[in-house]
């Protein structure tokens, strides 16, 4: 059976999921790959979302908010934009390629971008393959 | 033996043996204690053997306080064994709490971890490299040890856990009040952190606070920290955000750090992503490349935000995959 990636994205409320909407609006095709979570400011995602979603069998996390400078709380996408690099150096530590996680800004206008993003997200994550978490809280299990 | 005192065990599984150097360092307060309780099972202090345990019917001891992780199958056995003698499983200290130091291993292999210990060191002599057996044939029969796991455990990761002691060690204070408090049926409900606040280290610290914008991450051995202002507004990685207060900060105190070792916060699930969460969002730039070079000064985040606590955090372990 050929592989697709389950992702999990995570769009703000003010910018992107309404973007996400208008991509939909607009009858935009694009890859079915992403369950859609919608939070208030990308700001509000505490890294623990993440490590929970690949935990929980994600195979890519996508964060999507406000282009810079155009936070509905002023800098709430900053905090993200300095958290996510950090927390993909720890990701890499931790067996999980950096590239499984992704940042990107989309406006509530930019539908199409949207539809850019997820395609070749999914793309991307589908040439790194399953995520597969090997090792779980069993005993032995060996590489 | 008083038939109203309380019978107590303490054992020590993949651990320093800190811990139980911490219930000696309760000092005069040991009188106290033996005055409330009878330790029936402490191999770290005096003689007893896995069979005075296995005598004994079940749910005869009161309490017993685990230190150290499940590393080996002789921790995890002995787990079990406790488990079904006592009434009260106490996690005590921070490897049975979240597997501690020895839970660092965890970020590689036990194949890696023999390469390295046995084979690459250059203090361990080993010309016909050999490895751990688990049995070895000699002329007098077969000699066994206890099989290294791939992975460390935190306690409740091997058998249900009652309370759990936190702190690298325990405070010897918390753990006077928590023993004068089984005594006394003063637990609070099962599942509880014991011995330590609800409060972050942060909010309790008397450290001078103004204004946090990191530039530069500094490593403590590197510089010398003003004692009076916040570790963070210096530049150097403190885990207080993310870490329970109860400890009376003998890092702190100390001119170090604090390194996390009372563990998550009540409703944190995930100490490092917390940790990380806090640090990041204070780094003082929006240049992309400008971050990554701030970020460059942290040689080991996942280490340093997982010191204590890796085999408890979401991810558990380095996550290996099969070649496809």
């Amino acid at each position: 059976m050929s592989f697709e990636p389950k992702i999990v994205g995570f769009l703000c409320n003010w910018c992107s999921y309404t973007g996400a909407d208008l991509a939909g609006t607009s009858r935009m095709k694009y890859l079915p790959n992403v369950r859609v979570v919608r939070i208030m400011c990308s700001g509000r995602l505490d890294p623990t979302f993440v490590l929970k979603a690949f935990h929980e069998g994600a195979d890519g996390v996508l964060v999507a908010g406000c282009h810079p400078g155009d936070c509905h709380y002023q800098n709430g996408n900053m905090k993200t934009l300095r958290r996510i690099p950090l927390l993909q150096r720890m990701l890499e530590q931790l067996g999980i390629e950096r590239d499984r996680l992704r940042l990107e800004w989309v406006s509530a206008s930019e539908g199409e971008r949207y539809q850019h993003v997820v395609n070749d997200f999914v793309e991307q994550i589908r040439k790194l393959g399953p995520l597969q978490l090997a090792v779980g809280k069993d005993k032995t299990a060996t590489a | 033996m008083a038939a109203d005192k309380l019978k107590v065990a303490m054992y020590w599984g993949g651990a320093c043996g800190g811990c139980d150097v911490a219930l000696l360092d309760i000092h005069e307060m040991i009188l106290d204690v033996v005055a409330v309780a009878d330790l029936l099972f402490w191999p770290c202090a005096m003689d007893f053997k896995y069979t005075d345990v296995e005598k004994m019917p079940d749910q005869h001891l009161d309490v017993t306080f685990f230190s150290g992780a499940i590393r080996n199958s002789e921790n995890e056995h002995v787990a079990q064994l406790l488990r079904r003698k006592s009434k009260v499983m106490v996690a005590f200290g921070a490897c049975a709490h979240m597997g501690g130091i020895p839970g660092l291993a965890n970020f590689y292999t036990r194949d890696e971890v023999f390469q390295a210990a046995y084979l690459d060191s250059p203090s361990t002599p080993n010309p016909d490299r050999r490895l751990p057996q688990r049995e070895t044939k000699v002329p007098e029969g077969t000699l066994q040890l206890p099989e290294i796991f791939d992975t460390v455990r935190t306690l409740a990761q091997a058998v249900p856990v009652d309370f759990y002691l936190p702190g690298c060690p325990p405070n010897p204070k918390q753990i006077g009040l928590v023993i004068q408090a089984a005594a006394t049926g003063a637990l609070p409900p099962r599942g509880a952190v014991v011995g330590a606040s609800d409060k972050a280290m942060c909010e309790e610290c008397p450290r001078k606070k103004k204004e946090l914008k990191f530039k530069e991450f500094k490593r403590r051995h590197l510089v010398h920290p003003d004692p009076e202002q916040c570790f963070m507004e210096q530049g150097i990685i403190c885990i207080g955000a993310a870490t329970r207060a109860g400890c009376g900060w003998r890092c702190i105190g100390s001119n170090m750090p604090c390194r996390g070792c009372y563990g998550p916060l009540p409703h944190a699930t995930d100490q490092g992503a917390k940790i990380l969460s806090a640090i990041a969002s204070h780094i003082d730039s929006e240049d992309p490349a400008e971050i990554d070079r701030i970020l460059d000064s942290i040689p080991d985040p996942a280490g340093y935000f997982y010191r204590f606590g890796l085999p408890m955090s979401l991810l558990h372990c380095k996550q290996r995959r099969q070649a496809p």
